[in-house]
């Protein structure tokens, strides 16, 4: 990847220097807009508006969790609200976190496209989402759903009282909109890339994305029917997974596992691709092992396919296909390490500059590592008999879903921050932030494996007083987390009215997206830009608008 | 135009002569040869919407290979699943 850099002489055939902000000011500009970077920042706002909503839920769990009585919410609510927090996070914030704000933001920016293949389609997938988001919302005001965001039958086909039906067609939509968008991504990459952008030549973030797009395409309509079959079930009485109609519960399991275990790389590609993008800006120097790191999202998109039965090793499941899945699940933890180790590899003897967006990313690596290894733990048949169903597991998942991903979506905002808005933010405040969310993370998570390996069961708000020590200080960890959640939301918003104006490389980075105005222009690029190096060729010494910045 | 509503109303009808076999096929006494049978059908009639209706016949290859993809990926479902249901039985065999 030695031959990185581009050629800006060719004439674009339309050229236009307007901000794609200050391309328009009606509410119709931005509602009906098919320009990539808008529909990225509606779906920014409206993942933040939902991300408002899961963690209220998560606020009232974790001050429900301080006393061992449960004496803030009935049994009946502590079911609703931990189903709440857990379908609003998975489907409407975490799924389309990265991809859909930052992905949708960079991604034609960084391959040297005017937009995304189908811009209708773009526009259409926000809407798809908003529609399923606020048929979400009526379950919650109609009185929730008490499942857990596994719809396990057959409580959710027989016994379960809430919204069952209405929940699962939220996510059976919002599932359509997931699928045009790894549609829209793949045809992109495929057939957009600006001359000279070979194969060889993209980003490690396009990689993972599209890497994240195949999983998108081929395991969301598994989900979309088995959901549709629960409902099924429960309104007409179709036996698919009730014993007595002929069905097996088991083989809701199944068919929700593949798609829900792919569905965790759906959120942690995303952020491995940032990463990949973070630490090679910020040590100015190469990838290390450039190859190894684009194949292993591959590899980790396929391989993740094949494990989704380590979730089911109590369930009943053959002990034959559980060895079989504890030793799938074993080897995907192989590219995941190499994705560590060449990380690590780059920072050697880089030029650091410990800026926000490296912290945050050092911060994902620790995280991811700590959840990583968990999860090698919960692969072997003896240890997740012990764990099963535990603390240990909601730690576990935490550490790859929010210290993975939550991290790297902010390392990611950080950093493409002066893209996006045309303005840089308090530095001194984000690093602080990055901190704060590193230390309340783990003071939150880190109890939660001592509590599941001692036994305290997931989904449970009255507990032993035994364990009353280690839930409180998982909740004070909760509180300094929404902090430094919070903190970001002021200096960012404060950075758009009173930020200096960004560079159009104020990180001194090589790629696409920084040759462009910040924030680009309408159709991204005033000249088609023309590739002729590799995406990492960064100069030896620190640039001057680096030191700057 | 004439000629395509015919093709696709033949297809038609073979899908429901082929759904007519599945339930005969449900209810006779076919023993062990019913499960294979029923897979037959299942596969005659998804070959029939995949090269007609979705006109993979006039498709070009990349087309072609994301389908293949689908049903590799499918295949894995299957297989991965039947490695539970056929083997449930053996440590108590």
């Amino acid at each position: 990847m030695s031959d990185a850099a581009l050629d800006m002489g060719k004439p674009a055939e339309e050229v236009e220097d307007i901000s794609y902000l200050r391309a328009g000011h009606s509410l119709r500009s931005w509602f009906l807009t098919t320009d990539h970077k808008r529909i990225a920042i509606l779906y920014l706002v409206s993942i933040v508006f939902f991300f408002l909503i899961g963690g209220a839920a998560a606020a009232m769990i974790r001050l429900d969790l301080l006393t061992p009585a449960g004496d803030l919410m009935t049994n009946e609510g502590y079911n609703r609200a931990f189903s709440l927090h857990g379908i609003i996070m998975v489907w409407f914030f975490l799924i389309p976190s990265i991809p859909n704000t930052i992905g949708n933001f960079i991604i034609p920016l960084m391959i040297g496209a005017r937009d995304l293949a189908f811009p209708r389609l773009n526009l259409l997938s926000w809407y798809i989402y908003i529609v399923a988001g606020f048929i979400a919302l009526a379950v919650v005001l109609g009185g929730g759903v008490d499942t857990g965001w596994t719809f396990y039958t057959p409580l959710s086909t027989m016994y379960a009282n809430g919204m069952v039906a209405a929940t699962v067609i939220a996510v059976f939509i919002s599932g359509f909109s997931t699928i045009l968008t790894g549609i829209n991504f793949i045809v992109t990459i495929h057939k957009l890339r600006a001359p000279g952008m070979t194969w060889s030549r993209l980003p490690l973030f396009i990689w993972s994305h599209y890497a994240v797009s195949i999983i998108f395409v081929l395991a969301t309509p598994v989900l979309a029917i088995t959901l549709l079959l629960v409902a099924a079930e429960r309104l007409f009485g179709i036996g698919v997974f009730d014993p007595a109609l002929g069905g097996d519960p088991l083989l809701f399991q199944h068919l929700f596992w593949f798609y829900s275990h792919p569905a965790v790389y759906i959120m942690v590609l995303p952020a491995m691709g940032v990463i990949s993008e973070l630490i090679t800006s910020a040590a100015h120097k190469r990838i290390f092992g450039y190859w190894f790191v684009a194949i292993a999202s591959i590899a980790i998109a396929v391989i993740g396919f094949l494990v989704w039965g380590h979730h089911m090793f109590v369930s009943g499941q053959s002990l034959y296909a559980s060895a079989v899945f504890s030793f799938l699940s074993v080897a995907v933890a192989v590219p995941s390490a190499i994705k560590v180790y060449n990380w690590t590899a780059t920072l050697y003897k880089g030029d650091i500059m410990i800026d926000a967006p490296l912290l945050f990313a050092l911060g994902f690596i620790g995280l991811f590592v700590a959840g990583g290894l968990t999860g090698l733990m919960l692969a072997m048949l003896a240890i997740d008999v012990h764990v099963h169903d535990t603390y240990f597991v909601v730690a576990h998942f935490h550490y790859i879903m929010v210290g993975g991903t939550v991290t790297a979506f902010f390392g990611a905002l950080h950093y493409w921050w002066p893209k996006i808005t045309g303005r840089l933010y308090n530095e001194t405040l984000a690093r602080i932030a990055a901190i704060v969310i590193l230390v309340g993370f783990n003071v939150t998570f880190f109890p939660q494996f001592m509590l599941g390996y001692e036994g305290m069961p997931r989904r449970y708000h009255v507990y032993p007083p035994e364990f009353q020590l280690l839930q409180v200080i998982s909740s004070a960890g909760a509180a300094l987390l929404a902090v430094g959640y919070a903190m970001p939301a002021f200096y960012l918003l404060w950075s758009l009215k009173k930020g200096p104006r960004a560079p159009a490389n104020p990180w001194g980075a090589t790629g696409l997206e920084w040759t462009t105005s910040s924030p680009p222009p309408k159709h991204n690029f005033t000249q088609q830009p023309v590739v002729v190096r590799g995406p990492y060729d960064y100069p030896l010494e620190h640039p001057a608008s680096r030191a700057n910045a | 135009m004439k000629g395509l509503l015919i093709q696709l109303g033949l297809v038609w009808v073979a899908l429901l002569i082929l759904l007519a076999a599945t339930v005969i096929a449900a209810h006779l006494p076919l023993g062990a040869a019913k499960p294979w049978i029923s897979y037959a059908i299942a596969f005659a009639k998804a070959a029939l919407i995949l090269w007609v209706f979705m006109e993979m016949r006039k498709e070009g290859a990349i087309a072609r290979l994301a389908m293949m993809a689908a049903m590799v990926w499918l295949i894995m479902m299957m297989t991965l699943s039947a490695s539970d249901y056929l083997t449930r039985g053996w440590l108590s065999g």
